[in-house]
């Protein structure tokens, strides 16, 4: 517990609590402003001049509207150039200025780290402030923190918008959401907050290494940086991706109990928010109001959960030291370390400040199942909504025939054709995971070199590595259960694949289906139809989500972490 | 209604049905008839691996182990053999909605037959086979004749048996020209001659189409059936690549788990239940129709009509009787009023029409005495005095009719008084306000002196209970509009009456068609019915049209479905049908989807066992083994389909209500049943299972 954030005489699992408390109050007192803006943002028809300026550099009429397809191919292009150019800047890097002198990373670790910023994953096979200069870090990696974050708002919006408008072939354009959620929302936000985190003590620096003489009288080397800066962004943006390889547990990152929940409260400010966004943009709050609830009922059992566990810290380990403290940093404790792991993984960021890999054996399946729901309570920025919507479709469907209707969500038909797309979107990620994890012990010889190289505690818990990781990269989170060498050529690559395909082909998906729906015209309710805002549908789409989870990963969770802790 | 279809009201389901449907269920194993059926051809192929397998096992040294835990010498042949029972109770499933049209498919081919038709061609007659008849050919049908093929009667009026189609022993009356033109092909002419044009060609007759649905031949996926087919193959897609990796994946690890194992735990998994009884549902909602007389020419419209928003009824013989029936004697000029009611009726007992029956219907329960048969001569109603009446043998007359003409007959001699006119004006104005009829009744004694006795207040009297089955429809948010040729005042007067959301008056056929796209265009679905040829183009616009079997064959061919009993109302059956077709089909996937939880709770304990005991924790239906808890599943899984197939057949209950309230209870029944039940099942048959030798 930090001196100075709380008072010393207060028990630190009850000030972890009133802290999450203070940041439940301040989502709540939040979500309307924020949500309601966001809904402005998206809707207004008047142009920044700044916005103005971009249009005509990249040569873009703000008027024109997009058809699904071109809404997709303009995301694909946009994210195909982005993957190109952190390649290129981290291969050049030798060359370019304030590297620090570090060299160039190999290929297929630039492969992996390019595809990673840019599916908003922020996976990380390195060690960041020994592999990549500060030219790198701003030009490359935090460009990607802001951009893919606004990929993940744009599309997000684009679903709402097939759910609003009747009728038209049209989702609205692309590089308009995209230059508008940077200027108006995450660039002025991420400066707002980087001065908040200075306050609480993150550096903002470029001092490079600087060598110290401890305490102990040994000598060490700390690299400085501009790690404010980054570190807005990486929450806000629910990236991820740290400045240095510890991320949130470095004291220059994450320095005591207060930047800690403001950390907190960054990673759900717009994911939490924008279940108010799309109510307000489909004309019915008690819509948000609902998928919110059901991101919150989520949300709140996986924390507890988690949070039980870990206090209980059932185990060999935890009960001959007398508490789950093993990865874990004494300023934060148990329950603030278990609270930030939940919001870590709940969200897409993937930031920590513990290693969820020193958790007792069943409370490393919690996060690793938080990434299973598919991240979406409250989810990524934008992903988070999206894929909540998605899963309210099934619901939707399976509701709607039981009430005698065939089914229709906010006035739309929910059709094969919406099926397909919905079904599909589910089937991704579990398959990338799924497939991911049994190639990586199925193919001799990579067989040969995981075991050999990647995996440092085998059995049942080396498994439950790969297993995490694969489950990180094709949810988009980046988290990484520590203990898994994956800077490899089978994990840069394999990973990187599934953070594409885990990223676009849900992407090109929703938007197909936001066209199908736009299309469409509105169906008006009636006592007949299944209302999709009552404290009954909250509680289908929960149990349809869990569902869907349960069934997907329960046969290799029994594999891993459940065999684990049970024996 | 009289039945020759459905003659013997069946029970949905009995052990009859079911031993006739057996053969079916064999034949339908063909791969390429479950190929269409995704879920259950993957139980196919399962159980044809697995049979090679249990053949292949005494060769290979004996069963493998699976997960480190050695598997009992008949593991594998006991899997084979559920997963066949497994596929054989879906085909019986489907088998036995398909043989309840079977014997109404029987009865209507019988009319098929084909005839002698005798075509004209230049004026004369030629002998040909029905079955060689063109689309516009000409044929003469007399009487005690069969019909050769559908048509539009052309010259001639005759009576028309169509028993054979419509169970109705009565003969219709088909005549040339105006809204009874049609005639359906093998049905026979009783009286008189008749000219048809055939509309039909050979082998496309409505018989032919009736056929085909009953049977289900012409059956096609609707959307919904192939959206929730597309839902269902992706969690079979899910599944199977959760079965294909968890071999790789638990060899770094453990034992790899044997085939059969795998196959159990993927057909567990698969919702082989709903994916079973999937197209038996569907079969049976149709069936469900053609039990209440309704043939819909497409499962599309079947589950359109569950989704209807807006009923558009007409108001004669849906809403209202169809003919105006006395309501009320309003007396004048201080006339008692039981004279005036005796008059009424008296000038009424010799009269035949609904309205004249209804007055002395009336006047009988007020209490008042009439002779058996009618005192005096009887003046009959023409259009030129439009009036009716009675000649007493007394010498005194009593005449009823409408107001003016009354009046006229009233004043031949000397005008009435004017406060008399006035007041007689009043009841007369008080009729019409609330869109009845009056009907003046006056008497000339024998000195010739003459008294306005009063008003008959005759009106469209709306049926017994429409009132509540609105009520009804708008729990279920249905919106009812009224279609009537009547003016605003009356149509106002009897919507407000029946209960009605909405009235469209002096409604021409244009109106009704722009009506019906006018509440398309707001999203609502829309369903009528109709039966005239000036109908046909609102019939063919409306979402669900139902087409009554009196009509036209325009009408006919312009509606999605037709009603053979010729009732409107049954629209409102129609739509209950389509609902509870979509709740089974809802209740079925959650309940088969819920149910994989407590499989997995059987299989995954028991498939690493060996390797990991404490997830025996998880085995917390604490079954006798590892091969017992696998086959248990495998039996529940099979069993349960066989015990659901009444559920498919009679389709879910479904009572009018709000979507909220529905909702919650098919969740609590069919979620949290279909979480728990196979707890309990599993549990059971494990018990039993584990009896076996080796489990």
């Amino acid at each position: 517990m930090a001196p100075g954030s709380v008072p010393a005489d207060l028990a630190p699992e009850l000030a972890a609590a009133l802290g999450l408390a203070t940041v439940a109050l301040l989502l709540v007192l939040l979500h309307r402003p924020l949500g309601d803006f966001m809904a402005h943002t998206f809707t207004s028809a008047k142009d920044l001049r700044v916005e103005r300026g971009v249009y005509r550099v990249i040569g873009v009429d703000p008027k024109g509207e997009q058809t699904w397809g071109a809404y997709a191919r303009s995301v694909l292009a946009f994210s195909v150039v982005g993957v190109l150019s952190v390649y290129a800047i981290q291969r050049l890097q030798q060359w370019l200025p304030y590297s620090l002198g570090l060299p160039a990373p190999s290929e297929h670790l630039a492969f992996n780290t390019a595809v990673s910023f840019v599916t908003n994953t922020n996976w990380q096979s390195y060690s960041p402030e020994l592999t990549l200069g500060y030219t790198a870090q701003l030009a490359a990696l935090a460009v990607q923190n802001f951009v893919s974050a606004a990929v993940g708002l744009a599309i997000a919006v684009a679903l709402i918008r097939g759910f609003a408008r009747v009728r038209t072939g049209t989702i609205g354009n692309f590089w308009v959401d995209l230059t508008r959620a940077l200027v108006r929302l995450l660039l002025p936000l991420a400066v707002l907050s980087a001065i908040v985190l200075l306050a609480t003590g993150v550096i903002q620096n470029f001092a490079g290494f600087q060598d110290v003489a401890t305490i102990a009288g040994g000598a060490q080397s700390i690299p400085g940086g501009p790690v404010a800066s980054q570190e807005a962004i990486k929450l806000l943006g629910t990236n991820g991706g740290g400045f240095f390889n510890a991320n949130s547990a470095h004291p220059f990152e994450n320095p005591d109990g207060i930047s800690n929940l403001f950390q907190i409260l960054l990673m759900l400010a717009i994911p939490f928010s924008l279940p108010r966004t799309f109510g307000t943009m489909v004309g019915d709050r008690r819509q948000g109001l609902a998928i919110a609830a059901a991101m919150g009922a989520l949300f709140i059992a996986s924390v507890s959960a988690l949070s039980a566990i870990e206090l209980q810290g059932w185990g060999t380990a935890p009960e001959a030291a007398g508490a789950a403290m093993e990865g874990k940093e004494a300023r934060f404790g148990i329950l603030t370390s278990a609270i930030f792991g939940s919001v870590s993984t709940l969200t897409s960021t993937g930031a920590v400040n513990s290693m969820h890999d020193s958790y007792t054996a069943l409370g490393g399946m919690l996060p690793m199942l938080n990434m299973m729901l598919g991240e979406v309570a409250p989810g990524g920025v934008g992903s988070g909504l999206y894929g909540m919507l998605v899963l309210a479709v099934l619901a939707v469907f399976i509701g709607g025939l039981l009430v005698g209707r065939t089914p229709e969500y906010l006035g739309k038909k929910l059709g094969p054709k919406q099926i397909t797309l919905a079904a599909l979107t589910i089937l991704v990620t579990p398959t990338l995971v799924l497939a991911g994890t049994a190639l990586s012990f199925a193919i001799p010889a990579v067989r040969a070199d995981v075991e050999a190289t990647s995996i440092w505690n085998p059995g049942l818990h080396g498994l439950s590595e790969v297993l995490y990781a694969f489950t990180s990269a094709a949810n988009n989170n980046g988290s990484a259960f520590a203990g898994l060498t994956a800077n490899t050529p089978w994990f840069n690559t394999a990973l990187g694949i599934a953070m594409l395909l885990g990223r676009f082909v849900p992407i090109v998906l929703v938007l197909a289906l936001a066209g199908s729906l736009a299309a469409q015209h509105r169906v008006p309710a009636t006592v007949g139809t299944l209302p999709t805002h009552r404290p009954l549908f909250v509680g289908l789409l929960v149990g349809v989500t869990i569902l869907v989870t349960a069934l997907t990963y329960f046969p290799v969770l029994a594999l891993g972490p459940l065999a684990e802790g049970l024996n | 209604m009289s039945t020759t279809l459905d003659a013997p009201k069946r029970r949905s389901f009995d052990t009859a049905a079911l031993a006739a449907a057996v053969p079916g269920a064999f034949r339908k194993l063909d791969p390429r008839l479950m190929w269409r059926n995704p879920v259950m051809f993957l139980v196919l192929v399962g159980a044809v691996l697995t049979t090679v397998l249990a053949v292949a096992e005494p060769f290979l040294g004996g069963p493998q182990s699976s997960g480190g835990t050695e598997t009992p010498v008949s593991f594998t042949a006991g899997i084979a053999a559920w997963l066949w029972v497994t596929v054989l109770f879906a085909n019986l499933a489907e088998s036995v909605a398909e043989g309840r049209g079977k014997a109404q498919a029987d009865s209507l081919r019988k009319t098929r037959t084909s005839t002698t038709a005798h075509r004209l061609v230049d004026g004369r007659l030629e002998e040909v086979s029905s079955a060689d008849l063109r689309v516009g050919d000409l044929v003469e049908v007399v009487a005690g004749r069969l019909i050769p093929g559908d048509g539009d009667v052309v010259e001639g009026i005759a009576s028309v048996d169509e028993s054979a189609i419509t169970g109705e022993s009565a003969p219709v009356v088909r005549e040339s020209g105006g809204d009874r033109s049609a005639v359906t092909g093998g049905t026979r002419v009783l009286s008189d001659r008749i000219v048809v044009r055939i509309t039909a060609k050979p082998g496309e007759t409505f018989v032919d189409r009736m056929i085909g649905l009953v049977e289900g031949a012409s059956r096609q996926k609707t959307p919904n059936e192939i959206a929730l087919n597309i839902l269902l193959a992706s969690l079979s897609i899910v599944f199977v690549v959760v079965c294909l990796t968890i071999n790789p994946i638990a060899s770094y690890a453990a034992a790899p788990v044997s085939l059969p194992v795998l196959i159990a735990l993927l057909v567990c998994l698969i919702p082989t239940t709903i994916g079973a009884l999937l197209s038996a549902i569907g079969i049976a909602g149709m069936d469900r129709l053609v039990q209440r007389n309704v043939l819909a020419m497409s499962g599309r419209a079947v589950e359109a009509a569950g989704d209807v928003t807006t009923l558009l009824l007409d108001k004669t013989g849906t809403i209202t009787y169809g003919n105006r029936r006395a309501s009320g004697f309003l007396p004048v000029d201080g006339t008692a009023e039981e004279e005036l009611t005796r008059f009424a009726a008296l000038t009424s007992l010799a009269d035949a029409t609904p309205e004249g029956q209804s007055i002395v219907a009336l006047a009988a329960s007020k209490g008042v005495r009439l002779p058996e048969s009618t005192p005096g001569e009887i003046v009959p109603f023409t259009a030129q005095t439009r009036m009716s009446g009675l000649d007493l043998p007394d010498g005194s007359e009593v005449r009823k009719g409408a107001t003016s003409a009354v009046v006229a007959w009233a004043e031949s001699e000397r005008p009435l008084p004017s406060t008399l006119l006035a007041e007689l004006e009043e009841r007369v104005e008080s009729v019409s306000r609330t869109g009845g009829t009056p009907l003046v009744v006056a008497a000339r004694d024998r000195s010739g002196a003459v008294r306005i006795l009063g008003v008959v207040h005759l009106k469209d009297v709306v049926k017994d209970g429409i009132k509540e089955r609105f009520a009804e429809l708008r729990a279920m948010g249905i919106r009812t509009v009224m279609v009537t040729g009547d003016n605003r005042i009356t149509a106002e007067a009897i919507g407000a009456e029946a209960g009605v959301d909405e009235v469209l008056a002096e409604a021409t056929p244009e109106q009704k068609l722009e009506l019906i796209r006018r509440e398309q265009a707001g999203g609502n679905l829309v369903a009528m019915t109709g039966d005239g040829t000036n109908d046909a183009p609102a019939l063919a616009q409306a979402d669900v049209g139902v087409a009554m079997n009196t009509g036209t064959s325009a009408a006919k061919e312009a509606g999605n479905m037709v009603d053979l009993d010729s009732d409107p109302t049954k629209l409102i059956d129609i739509v209950r049908i389509g609902k509870q077709l979509l709740i089974t089909r809802g209740a079925l996937t959650t309940f088969s989807i819920a149910n994989d939880v407590a499989k997995y709770f059987a299989i995954i304990p028991a498939m690493f066992a060996g390797v990991f005991p404490g997830l025996a924790l998880l085995n917390v239906m604490q079954l006798s083994s590892p091969a017992s808890a696998i086959l248990s599943a495998i039996v529940f899984n099979a069993l349960v389909i066989v015990v659901l197939i009444p559920l498919a057949l009679r389709g879910v209950r479904y009572r009018a209500a709000s979507a909220s309230s529905i909702l919650g209870r098919n969740l609590l029944v069919y979620g949290l049943g279909g979480l728990v039940a196979p707890f309990i099942g599993i549990k059971l048959i494990d018990l039993v299972v584990s009896l076996l030798p080796g489990f």
